[in-house]
């Protein structure tokens, strides 16, 4: 357990450290095939990107985020992404105020198209962030959207 | 699981619900004590020995997780088979053919 979570925590920097130097990050990442704790556990968006080695994000016009504006019940609300820059290899779904940021990750191998639409919780009203990583670059978009009942349960 | 893969325009839509409690651990049960999480934490879509959608979840998936997705290079015919496990170890697999 505890050295898959070094694998994964390495690995991380790694993809980190090549998307740093603009070179392809493809080749190495085999998304993990586990569970990325550090990530799901982490408690800020800061510390979730760093757990999932992406620290630097520019905007991005070329992610979208459809979600309503107002979600009545936080427990379920629906989300799609979709990224349109080339060789999008995975999107995270981040929930900024949520006891736990990262909500999802999702992994598209080569003929997979860059979108999925799922349904997420929400505690209250909040940012909710798309972070797409292509071979080189991580684009970042958010999106407020206000919870008249929070869905985490708490 | 309910799995629906229909071809169009050249892609397979894949959309897939998925029956799971999706406990959070942060909600507090009738005898006021914390209900442990219990959720998905990885999915799965396979299409001819090749992975077609990996997924890693955390605890804020609605109850009865939805997920929609598309890929190409399939064909009507072809089986899909969508594995999901959860954070307990409890895991489920389902197969269905692409209409």
């Amino acid at each position: 357990m505890d050295n898959s979570r070094r694998n994964l925590i390495s690995a991380g920097s790694l993809l980190a450290a090549l998307l740093a130097a603009g070179s392809k990050a493809a080749d190495l990442a085999q998304p993990p095939a586990q569970w990325n704790r550090a990530a799901f556990e982490a408690k800020t968006v800061a510390d979730a990107l760093k757990a999932l080695g992406i620290p630097v994000a520019q905007g991005g016009g070329e992610v979208n985020l459809t979600a309503p504006e107002i979600a009545e019940d936080g427990a379920v609300v629906p989300v799609i992404v979709k990224s349109r820059a080339a060789g999008t290899r995975e999107i995270h779904l981040l929930v900024d105020k949520n006891p736990f940021s990262l909500a999802a990750s999702f992994f598209f191998p080569d003929g997979t198209d860059a979108f999925v639409s799922t349904r997420i919780r929400m505690n209250e009203t909040s940012n909710v962030i798309v972070l797409a990583v292509t071979d080189r670059q991580a684009y970042l978009v958010r999106k407020q959207i206000k919870v008249t009942i929070g869905g985490c349960g708490g | 699981m309910k799995i629906r893969a229909a071809m169009q325009a050249g892609r397979v839509e894949v959309k897939i619900l998925m029956a799971h409690q999706e406990e959070t651990g942060l909600r507090k049960g009738p005898d006021g004590e914390l209900v442990a999480p219990h959720f998905i934490s990885n999915v799965s879509v396979m299409h001819a020995g090749r992975e077609v959608l990996r997924v890693q979840w955390g605890r804020a998936i609605s109850k009865n997780p939805f997920l929609q997705f598309a890929f190409r290079g399939a064909s009507r015919g072809d089986e899909l088979t969508v594995t999901w496990v959860d954070n307990l170890g409890d895991s489920r697999t389902d197969r269905i053919t692409i209409t």
